[in-house]
Protein backbone atom coordinates (compact mmCIF):
# COMPACT_ATOMS: atom_id res chain seq x y z
CA UNK A 1 0.00 0.00 0.00
CA UNK A 2 2.85 2.50 0.90
CA UNK A 3 4.84 1.48 -1.83
CA UNK A 4 2.12 2.22 -4.24
CA UNK A 5 1.49 5.49 -2.62
CA UNK A 6 4.96 6.12 -2.84
CA UNK A 7 5.61 5.48 -6.77
CA UNK A 8 2.48 6.59 -7.79
CA UNK A 9 3.44 10.24 -7.93
CA UNK A 10 7.04 9.39 -9.17
CA UNK A 11 5.18 7.50 -12.09
CA UNK A 12 3.54 9.99 -13.69
CA UNK A 13 5.85 13.01 -12.96
CA UNK A 14 8.70 11.17 -14.85
CA UNK A 15 6.42 8.90 -17.01
CA UNK A 16 9.63 6.20 -16.94
CA UNK A 17 10.45 6.78 -20.42
CA UNK A 18 13.16 4.50 -20.28
CA UNK A 19 10.65 2.15 -19.66
CA UNK A 20 9.73 1.58 -23.58
CA UNK A 21 13.04 1.01 -23.95
CA UNK A 22 12.95 4.50 -26.80
CA UNK A 23 15.11 7.42 -25.64
CA UNK A 24 17.52 7.84 -22.78
CA UNK A 25 15.72 9.68 -19.86
CA UNK A 26 15.61 13.28 -19.83
CA UNK A 27 17.74 13.47 -16.50
CA UNK A 28 18.29 16.66 -14.62
CA UNK A 29 22.33 16.78 -14.27
CA UNK A 30 23.10 15.52 -11.07
CA UNK A 31 25.65 14.42 -8.25
CA UNK A 32 25.99 10.25 -7.02
CA UNK A 33 27.54 11.48 -3.50
CA UNK A 34 23.82 11.07 -1.59
CA UNK A 35 23.03 8.23 -3.25
CA UNK A 36 23.03 4.72 -2.58
CA UNK A 37 21.50 0.86 -2.79
CA UNK A 38 18.58 -1.22 -0.80
CA UNK A 39 19.19 -4.95 -1.63
CA UNK A 40 15.16 -6.45 -1.75
CA UNK A 41 16.63 -9.77 -1.65
CA UNK A 42 13.35 -11.75 -2.04
CA UNK A 43 12.38 -10.15 -5.37
CA UNK A 44 15.69 -9.94 -7.02
CA UNK A 45 15.49 -6.00 -7.05
CA UNK A 46 17.87 -3.15 -5.51
CA UNK A 47 16.11 -0.02 -4.63
CA UNK A 48 18.23 3.76 -5.29
CA UNK A 49 17.87 5.79 -2.20
CA UNK A 50 18.97 9.47 -1.71
CA UNK A 51 20.09 9.79 1.74
CA UNK A 52 19.53 13.87 1.64
CA UNK A 53 15.63 13.58 0.75
CA UNK A 54 15.46 10.00 2.47
CA UNK A 55 13.67 8.59 0.08
CA UNK A 56 13.26 5.94 -2.39
CA UNK A 57 14.09 7.03 -5.57
CA UNK A 58 13.39 3.72 -7.88
CA UNK A 59 13.29 0.17 -7.78
CA UNK A 60 15.91 -1.70 -10.54
CA UNK A 61 14.50 -5.49 -10.69
CA UNK A 62 15.47 -8.35 -12.56
CA UNK A 63 18.62 -9.47 -10.70
CA UNK A 64 18.25 -12.62 -9.99
CA UNK A 65 19.10 -14.37 -6.50
CA UNK A 66 19.92 -11.92 -4.44
CA UNK A 67 20.83 -13.74 -0.68
CA UNK A 68 24.11 -12.12 0.37
CA UNK A 69 24.12 -10.11 -2.40
CA UNK A 70 26.92 -7.11 -1.97
CA UNK A 71 27.25 -4.11 -3.53
CA UNK A 72 31.04 -2.27 -4.71
CA UNK A 73 31.01 1.05 -6.60
CA UNK A 74 32.80 2.50 -9.35
CA UNK A 75 34.76 5.97 -8.34
CA UNK A 76 32.05 7.77 -10.48
CA UNK A 77 29.87 6.80 -7.82
CA UNK A 78 26.90 5.97 -10.39
CA UNK A 79 27.79 2.75 -11.25
CA UNK A 80 27.20 -0.09 -8.67
CA UNK A 81 28.55 -3.68 -9.26
CA UNK A 82 25.79 -5.91 -7.84
CA UNK A 83 26.75 -9.88 -6.95
CA UNK A 84 24.34 -12.15 -6.50
CA UNK A 85 24.10 -15.47 -4.72
CA UNK A 86 23.45 -17.11 -8.09
CA UNK A 87 27.13 -15.95 -9.50
CA UNK A 88 25.68 -12.65 -11.61
CA UNK A 89 27.50 -9.82 -11.80
CA UNK A 90 25.44 -6.96 -12.91
CA UNK A 91 26.51 -3.06 -13.33
CA UNK A 92 23.18 -0.85 -12.37
CA UNK A 93 23.51 2.88 -12.98
CA UNK A 94 22.27 4.99 -10.14
CA UNK A 95 21.76 8.30 -12.19
CA UNK A 96 19.54 6.28 -14.71
CA UNK A 97 18.33 3.88 -12.62
CA UNK A 98 19.38 0.94 -15.58
CA UNK A 99 20.88 -2.00 -15.66
CA UNK A 100 24.06 -1.23 -18.07
CA UNK A 101 25.91 -4.75 -18.00
CA UNK A 102 25.22 -7.92 -16.59
CA UNK A 103 27.51 -11.67 -16.71
CA UNK A 104 26.32 -14.96 -15.66
CA UNK A 105 29.92 -15.69 -14.29
CA UNK A 106 29.40 -18.47 -11.34
CA UNK A 107 27.36 -20.64 -9.94
CA UNK A 108 27.24 -19.71 -6.38
CA UNK A 109 29.22 -16.41 -5.50
CA UNK A 110 29.74 -14.36 -2.28
CA UNK A 111 30.21 -11.10 -3.24
CA UNK A 112 33.71 -8.68 -4.49
CA UNK A 113 35.91 -5.97 -4.66
CA UNK A 114 37.07 -3.31 -7.58
CA UNK A 115 40.52 -2.44 -7.94
CA UNK A 116 41.67 1.00 -6.71
CA UNK A 117 41.70 2.42 -10.23
CA UNK A 118 38.78 1.50 -11.23
CA UNK A 119 39.70 -0.98 -14.04
CA UNK A 120 38.93 -4.12 -12.41
CA UNK A 121 35.95 -5.65 -10.72
CA UNK A 122 36.99 -9.11 -8.92
CA UNK A 123 34.04 -11.59 -7.77
CA UNK A 124 35.05 -14.19 -4.74
CA UNK A 125 33.31 -17.72 -5.93
CA UNK A 126 32.11 -20.24 -3.81
CA UNK A 127 31.31 -22.28 -6.97
CA UNK A 128 33.74 -23.33 -8.86
CA UNK A 129 35.55 -22.02 -6.14
CA UNK A 130 37.72 -18.98 -7.02
CA UNK A 131 38.27 -15.39 -7.97
CA UNK A 132 37.40 -14.60 -11.34
CA UNK A 133 38.18 -10.76 -12.85
CA UNK A 134 36.25 -8.69 -15.03
CA UNK A 135 36.69 -5.21 -16.81
CA UNK A 136 34.45 -2.96 -15.26
CA UNK A 137 33.83 -1.40 -17.96
CA UNK A 138 32.73 -4.16 -20.49
CA UNK A 139 32.16 -6.98 -18.41
CA UNK A 140 34.71 -8.91 -20.27
CA UNK A 141 36.49 -11.90 -17.80
CA UNK A 142 40.32 -10.75 -17.82
CA UNK A 143 41.12 -13.22 -15.13
CA UNK A 144 39.97 -16.50 -13.91
CA UNK A 145 42.12 -17.70 -10.75
CA UNK A 146 41.42 -20.84 -9.32
CA UNK A 147 41.39 -21.49 -5.28
CA UNK A 148 42.66 -24.94 -4.56
CA UNK A 149 42.51 -27.38 -1.70
CA UNK A 150 46.09 -29.86 -1.30
CA UNK A 151 43.86 -32.39 -2.63
CA UNK A 152 43.07 -30.18 -5.74
CA UNK A 153 39.54 -29.85 -5.24
CA UNK A 154 38.42 -26.05 -4.93
CA UNK A 155 37.94 -24.20 -1.95
CA UNK A 156 35.67 -21.74 -1.18
CA UNK A 157 36.81 -17.95 -1.35
CA UNK A 158 35.84 -15.39 1.35
CA UNK A 159 37.08 -12.01 2.33
CA UNK A 160 38.17 -10.74 -0.87
CA UNK A 161 39.34 -7.13 -0.70
CA UNK A 162 41.19 -4.72 -2.80
CA UNK A 163 44.27 -3.64 -2.15
CA UNK A 164 46.40 -0.61 -3.44
CA UNK A 165 48.05 -1.54 -6.44
CA UNK A 166 45.74 -3.30 -8.94
CA UNK A 167 46.10 -6.26 -6.09
CA UNK A 168 43.29 -8.25 -4.35
CA UNK A 169 43.76 -9.92 -0.99
CA UNK A 170 41.68 -13.09 0.06
CA UNK A 171 40.72 -15.88 2.27
CA UNK A 172 40.36 -20.08 1.12
CA UNK A 173 37.18 -20.86 3.67
CA UNK A 174 38.29 -25.01 2.88
CA UNK A 175 42.07 -24.72 2.51
CA UNK A 176 42.94 -22.20 5.45
CA UNK A 177 44.80 -20.38 3.20
CA UNK A 178 45.49 -16.38 2.33
CA UNK A 179 45.94 -15.55 -1.13
CA UNK A 180 47.78 -11.73 -2.33
CA UNK A 181 46.78 -11.70 -6.23
CA UNK A 182 48.53 -8.52 -8.43
CA UNK A 183 46.93 -7.80 -11.24
CA UNK A 184 48.96 -5.21 -13.10
CA UNK A 185 49.09 -7.37 -15.69
CA UNK A 186 46.08 -9.04 -15.60
CA UNK A 187 46.06 -11.62 -18.56
CA UNK A 188 49.36 -12.93 -16.17
CA UNK A 189 47.69 -12.64 -12.48
CA UNK A 190 50.57 -13.47 -10.00
CA UNK A 191 49.09 -15.05 -6.60
CA UNK A 192 50.96 -14.97 -3.10
CA UNK A 193 49.77 -18.08 -1.29
CA UNK A 194 50.02 -17.89 2.74
CA UNK A 195 49.10 -21.10 3.93
CA UNK A 196 48.42 -22.76 7.49
CA UNK A 197 46.92 -19.04 8.42
CA UNK A 198 44.19 -20.73 10.83
CA UNK A 199 41.29 -22.95 10.45
CA UNK A 200 38.41 -22.18 8.45
CA UNK A 201 38.86 -18.46 8.03
CA UNK A 202 34.90 -16.93 7.50
CA UNK A 203 35.34 -13.16 6.46
CA UNK A 204 37.95 -10.40 6.14
CA UNK A 205 38.81 -6.84 6.23
CA UNK A 206 41.77 -4.76 5.19
CA UNK A 207 42.44 -1.91 7.18
CA UNK A 208 41.73 2.02 5.71
CA UNK A 209 45.82 2.16 5.09
CA UNK A 210 45.54 -0.89 2.92
CA UNK A 211 48.37 -2.01 4.99
CA UNK A 212 46.89 -4.70 7.24
CA UNK A 213 44.52 -7.64 6.27
CA UNK A 214 42.69 -9.53 9.15
CA UNK A 215 40.74 -13.21 8.41
CA UNK A 216 38.36 -14.31 10.82
CA UNK A 217 38.76 -17.75 11.57
CA UNK A 218 35.45 -19.98 12.65
CA UNK A 219 37.25 -23.35 13.44
CA UNK A 220 39.52 -21.92 15.93
CA UNK A 221 39.47 -18.97 18.82
CA UNK A 222 41.57 -15.74 16.76
CA UNK A 223 42.21 -14.07 14.00
CA UNK A 224 45.07 -13.93 11.37
CA UNK A 225 46.73 -10.98 10.62
CA UNK A 226 48.79 -9.94 7.59
CA UNK A 227 51.17 -7.10 7.15
CA UNK A 228 51.18 -6.28 3.43
CA UNK A 229 53.51 -3.95 3.80
CA UNK A 230 56.49 -6.44 4.64
CA UNK A 231 59.14 -7.72 2.05
CA UNK A 232 57.23 -11.04 2.30
CA UNK A 233 54.31 -11.03 3.81
CA UNK A 234 52.90 -14.25 6.27
CA UNK A 235 50.46 -14.29 8.24
CA UNK A 236 50.15 -14.77 12.48
CA UNK A 237 47.48 -15.73 14.74
CA UNK A 238 46.11 -12.49 16.68
CA UNK A 239 43.02 -12.55 19.48
CA UNK A 240 44.43 -16.34 20.01
CA UNK A 241 42.16 -18.19 22.27
CA UNK A 242 39.66 -15.64 23.06
CA UNK A 243 37.03 -18.25 24.07
CA UNK A 244 39.47 -18.93 27.06
CA UNK A 245 38.41 -22.93 26.41
CA UNK A 246 34.60 -22.03 26.91
CA UNK A 247 32.08 -24.12 24.92
CA UNK A 248 31.02 -21.56 22.13
CA UNK A 249 28.04 -20.95 21.57
CA UNK A 250 25.73 -21.95 18.03
CA UNK A 251 26.66 -19.64 15.68
CA UNK A 252 23.19 -18.93 13.95
CA UNK A 253 24.89 -16.27 11.90
CA UNK A 254 28.54 -15.50 10.53
CA UNK A 255 29.83 -12.24 11.74
CA UNK A 256 31.02 -10.24 9.05
CA UNK A 257 34.07 -8.55 8.87
CA UNK A 258 33.70 -6.17 6.11
CA UNK A 259 32.99 -2.75 7.62
CA UNK A 260 36.37 -2.14 9.40
CA UNK A 261 34.90 -0.75 12.72
CA UNK A 262 38.22 1.44 13.78
CA UNK A 263 38.23 4.22 16.18
CA UNK A 264 41.61 5.56 16.98
CA UNK A 265 44.17 3.23 17.65
CA UNK A 266 41.57 0.23 18.35
CA UNK A 267 39.46 -1.98 16.41
CA UNK A 268 36.40 -3.60 17.61
CA UNK A 269 35.63 -7.16 16.19
CA UNK A 270 32.82 -9.50 16.38
CA UNK A 271 33.94 -12.55 19.02
CA UNK A 272 32.25 -16.33 17.16
CA UNK A 273 29.95 -18.06 19.25
CA UNK A 274 29.93 -14.90 22.27
CA UNK A 275 28.42 -11.96 23.44
CA UNK A 276 31.26 -10.08 23.11
CA UNK A 277 32.98 -7.45 21.01
CA UNK A 278 37.09 -7.78 21.44
CA UNK A 279 38.70 -4.99 21.09
CA UNK A 280 42.52 -4.80 19.30
CA UNK A 281 44.94 -2.20 19.50
CA UNK A 282 46.14 -1.71 16.03
CA UNK A 283 50.06 -0.62 16.85
CA UNK A 284 50.68 -3.83 19.20
CA UNK A 285 47.79 -6.41 18.27
CA UNK A 286 47.00 -7.49 21.66
CA UNK A 287 43.23 -7.20 23.17
CA UNK A 288 42.86 -4.37 25.15
CA UNK A 289 39.66 -5.14 25.68
CA UNK A 290 36.25 -7.02 25.35
CA UNK A 291 32.50 -5.93 25.80
CA UNK A 292 29.92 -8.02 26.68
CA UNK A 293 26.69 -7.16 23.95
CA UNK A 294 23.25 -8.28 23.80
CA UNK A 295 23.92 -11.24 21.25
CA UNK A 296 26.21 -13.08 19.52
CA UNK A 297 27.64 -9.70 17.21
CA UNK A 298 27.40 -9.77 13.60
CA UNK A 299 28.37 -6.26 12.10
CA UNK A 300 30.42 -4.26 14.43
CA UNK A 301 30.81 -1.24 12.28
CA UNK A 302 32.45 2.48 13.77
CA UNK A 303 30.34 5.78 12.50
CA UNK A 304 33.32 7.36 10.02
CA UNK A 305 34.18 9.47 12.89
CA UNK A 306 35.44 6.42 15.49
CA UNK A 307 33.00 8.02 18.63
CA UNK A 308 30.40 5.53 18.17
CA UNK A 309 30.60 1.67 17.47
CA UNK A 310 27.32 0.09 16.06
CA UNK A 311 26.56 -3.53 16.17
CA UNK A 312 23.56 -5.66 15.16
CA UNK A 313 22.98 -9.61 16.35
CA UNK A 314 22.52 -13.02 14.72
CA UNK A 315 19.40 -14.69 15.53
CA UNK A 316 17.77 -14.43 17.67
CA UNK A 317 18.94 -11.44 19.18
CA UNK A 318 18.43 -9.27 15.87
CA UNK A 319 15.70 -7.23 17.00
CA UNK A 320 18.58 -5.49 18.89
CA UNK A 321 21.07 -2.59 18.13
CA UNK A 322 23.71 -1.28 20.33
CA UNK A 323 25.62 1.27 20.59
CA UNK A 324 28.90 1.39 22.04
CA UNK A 325 31.09 4.51 23.11
CA UNK A 326 34.34 4.55 22.02
CA UNK A 327 36.42 6.84 24.45
CA UNK A 328 34.68 4.80 27.41
CA UNK A 329 34.37 1.55 25.49
CA UNK A 330 30.52 1.05 27.47
CA UNK A 331 27.00 0.42 25.82
CA UNK A 332 25.16 4.11 26.18
CA UNK A 333 22.30 2.47 23.93
CA UNK A 334 20.06 -0.32 23.15
CA UNK A 335 17.74 0.55 20.25
CA UNK A 336 15.11 -1.66 18.93
CA UNK A 337 14.02 -0.15 15.71
CA UNK A 338 12.87 -3.33 14.04
CA UNK A 339 12.37 -6.64 13.64
CA UNK A 340 15.29 -8.79 12.23
CA UNK A 341 17.54 -5.87 11.84
CA UNK A 342 19.84 -7.36 8.98
CA UNK A 343 22.26 -4.66 8.17
CA UNK A 344 23.36 -0.78 9.15
CA UNK A 345 25.20 1.98 6.85
CA UNK A 346 26.08 5.26 8.07
CA UNK A 347 25.51 8.22 6.13
CA UNK A 348 29.12 9.58 4.72
CA UNK A 349 29.77 11.39 7.82
CA UNK A 350 27.98 9.62 10.36
CA UNK A 351 25.39 11.83 11.41
CA UNK A 352 22.76 9.09 10.21
CA UNK A 353 22.60 5.44 10.35
CA UNK A 354 20.21 3.50 8.52
CA UNK A 355 18.78 0.08 8.99
CA UNK A 356 17.06 -2.85 7.68
CA UNK A 357 14.35 -4.37 9.69
CA UNK A 358 13.77 -7.04 7.11
CA UNK A 359 10.80 -8.63 8.47
CA UNK A 360 9.28 -5.36 9.12
CA UNK A 361 9.95 -4.85 5.42
CA UNK A 362 11.30 -1.13 6.38
CA UNK A 363 14.72 0.60 6.50
CA UNK A 364 14.69 2.89 9.24
CA UNK A 365 17.05 5.90 9.23
CA UNK A 366 17.86 6.92 12.75
CA UNK A 367 19.81 10.25 14.39
CA UNK A 368 23.07 8.99 15.73
CA UNK A 369 23.30 11.49 18.17
CA UNK A 370 19.84 11.86 19.71
CA UNK A 371 18.66 8.21 18.72
CA UNK A 372 15.57 9.60 17.17
CA UNK A 373 13.92 8.26 13.69
CA UNK A 374 14.60 10.42 10.87
CA UNK A 375 12.02 8.32 8.32
CA UNK A 376 11.20 5.30 7.49
CA UNK A 377 11.00 3.29 4.06
CA UNK A 378 8.96 1.05 2.88
CA UNK A 379 11.03 -1.74 1.46
CA UNK A 380 10.50 -5.65 1.01
CA UNK A 381 12.43 -7.49 2.84
CA UNK A 382 15.62 -5.11 2.87
CA UNK A 383 19.40 -6.59 3.65
CA UNK A 384 22.41 -4.95 2.26
CA UNK A 385 22.38 -1.30 2.26
CA UNK A 386 25.48 0.44 0.23
CA UNK A 387 25.84 3.93 -0.33
CA UNK A 388 28.24 5.57 -2.99
CA UNK A 389 30.77 7.15 -0.58
CA UNK A 390 32.23 3.76 -0.58
CA UNK A 391 33.44 4.41 -3.58
CA UNK A 392 36.55 6.34 -2.04
CA UNK A 393 37.10 3.59 0.60
CA UNK A 394 40.04 0.94 0.69
CA UNK A 395 38.23 -2.29 1.38
CA UNK A 396 34.62 -1.20 0.82
CA UNK B 1 21.26 -18.59 29.92
CA UNK B 2 20.09 -20.04 26.54
CA UNK B 3 20.77 -23.39 27.23
CA UNK B 4 18.44 -23.48 30.28
CA UNK B 5 15.65 -21.46 28.06
CA UNK B 6 16.20 -24.57 25.27
CA UNK B 7 15.94 -27.32 28.15
CA UNK B 8 12.23 -25.83 29.02
CA UNK B 9 11.28 -25.15 25.81
CA UNK B 10 11.92 -28.43 24.39
CA UNK B 11 9.07 -30.57 25.76
CA UNK B 12 6.64 -28.38 25.39
CA UNK B 13 7.95 -28.01 21.90
CA UNK B 14 7.51 -31.42 21.26
CA UNK B 15 3.99 -31.13 21.52
CA UNK B 16 3.73 -29.43 18.42
CA UNK B 17 3.82 -32.31 16.26
CA UNK B 18 3.28 -31.64 12.40
CA UNK B 19 -0.61 -31.96 13.00
CA UNK B 20 -1.05 -29.70 15.67
CA UNK B 21 1.44 -27.31 14.34
CA UNK B 22 -0.58 -23.53 13.19
CA UNK B 23 -0.44 -22.30 10.30
CA UNK B 24 1.19 -18.82 11.38
CA UNK B 25 3.86 -21.30 12.69
CA UNK B 26 4.08 -23.44 9.69
CA UNK B 27 4.79 -19.65 8.09
CA UNK B 28 7.19 -18.46 9.90
CA UNK B 29 9.22 -21.89 9.61
CA UNK B 30 8.98 -21.43 6.06
CA UNK B 31 10.29 -17.94 6.48
CA UNK B 32 13.21 -18.81 8.83
CA UNK B 33 14.34 -21.70 6.51
CA UNK B 34 14.34 -19.22 3.35
CA UNK B 35 15.56 -16.01 5.06
CA UNK B 36 18.22 -17.42 8.25
CA UNK B 37 18.86 -20.58 6.41
CA UNK B 38 19.38 -19.32 3.65
CA UNK B 39 21.83 -16.72 4.61
CA UNK B 40 24.50 -19.96 4.47
CA UNK B 41 22.41 -22.17 2.02
CA UNK B 42 21.04 -19.61 -0.42
CA UNK B 43 17.45 -18.10 -0.28
CA UNK B 44 16.65 -20.34 -3.10
CA UNK B 45 18.24 -22.80 -0.95
CA UNK B 46 20.79 -23.72 -3.95
CA UNK B 47 23.71 -23.38 -1.29
CA UNK B 48 26.71 -20.92 -0.23
CA UNK B 49 28.66 -22.01 2.71
CA UNK B 50 26.15 -24.83 3.45
CA UNK B 51 25.47 -27.32 1.01
CA UNK B 52 22.01 -27.12 -1.34
CA UNK B 53 19.27 -27.71 -0.23
CA UNK B 54 16.88 -28.46 -3.03
CA UNK B 55 14.83 -31.58 -3.15
CA UNK B 56 17.12 -32.89 -5.87
CA UNK B 57 20.25 -32.38 -3.78
CA UNK B 58 18.57 -34.34 -0.91
CA UNK B 59 16.96 -36.99 -3.26
CA UNK B 60 19.64 -39.40 -1.13
CA UNK B 61 19.12 -38.47 2.10
CA UNK B 62 17.42 -40.12 4.42
CA UNK B 63 14.38 -37.62 6.43
CA UNK B 64 14.80 -38.24 9.90
CA UNK B 65 19.38 -37.72 8.45
CA UNK B 66 17.85 -34.12 7.70
CA UNK B 67 16.06 -33.78 10.43
CA UNK B 68 19.16 -34.87 12.65
CA UNK B 69 21.33 -32.52 10.88
CA UNK B 70 18.96 -29.54 11.80
CA UNK B 71 18.22 -30.51 15.59
CA UNK B 72 21.90 -31.42 16.32
CA UNK B 73 23.65 -29.33 13.82
CA UNK B 74 27.34 -30.55 12.05
CA UNK B 75 30.28 -29.87 14.53
CA UNK B 76 33.24 -29.40 12.88
CA UNK B 77 31.09 -27.29 10.10
CA UNK B 78 29.40 -23.56 10.31
CA UNK B 79 26.01 -25.82 10.71
CA UNK B 80 24.73 -24.94 14.62
CA UNK B 81 22.24 -27.18 16.52
CA UNK B 82 18.65 -25.28 16.45
CA UNK B 83 17.78 -27.24 18.82
CA UNK B 84 17.55 -23.97 21.32
CA UNK B 85 14.93 -22.61 18.63
CA UNK B 86 13.23 -25.81 16.80
CA UNK B 87 11.07 -28.36 18.29
CA UNK B 88 12.06 -31.92 17.13
CA UNK B 89 8.71 -32.19 15.53
CA UNK B 90 9.41 -28.50 13.47
CA UNK B 91 12.79 -29.96 12.48
CA UNK B 92 10.96 -32.79 11.22
CA UNK B 93 8.24 -30.81 9.59
CA UNK B 94 10.98 -28.43 7.67
CA UNK B 95 13.07 -31.50 6.72
CA UNK B 96 10.05 -33.15 5.06
CA UNK B 97 9.52 -30.43 3.57
CA UNK B 98 12.98 -29.88 1.81
CA UNK B 99 12.88 -33.66 0.55
CA UNK B 100 9.87 -32.58 -1.12
CA UNK B 101 10.85 -29.38 -2.49
CA UNK B 102 10.51 -26.25 0.24
CA UNK B 103 7.48 -24.04 -0.31
CA UNK B 104 7.69 -20.50 -0.88
CA UNK B 105 7.00 -17.39 1.29
CA UNK B 106 3.99 -16.03 0.36
CA UNK B 107 4.13 -12.94 -1.70
CA UNK B 108 4.39 -9.81 0.65
CA UNK B 109 1.15 -8.02 0.47
CA UNK B 110 2.35 -4.70 -1.48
Amino acid sequence: MKRRALFAPLAASLAMPWLGGCAAPDLKPAGTGDLGVVIERGRGTVAIVNTSTRTLLAEVPGLGDLSHASVVFARDGASAFVFGRDGALTRVNLLTQRIEARVLQAGNSIGGAISADGTLVAAQNYTPGGVKVFDARTLELVADIPATMADGRRSRVVGLVDLPGRRFAYALFDADAICIADLSQPEAPRVTRLDGIGRQPYDALVTPDGRHYIAGLFGEDGLALVDLWQREPHARRILAGYGRGEQALPVYKMPHLRGWAVAGRQAYLPAVGRHEVLVVDTQTWQEVGRITVAGQPVFVIARPDGRQVWVNFALPDYHRVQVIDTPSQQVVRTLEPGKAILHMEFTPRGEAVWLSARDDNRVVVLDTQDYQTLAALSVDSPSGIFFTARATRVGF
Amino acid sequence: MRRVVAAVALPLALAASAQDMDRARQQSLVRLVRQDCGACHGMRLTGGLGPALTREALADKPIEAVAATIVHGRPGTPMPPWRAMLSDGEAHWIAVRLTQGFPEEPKAVP
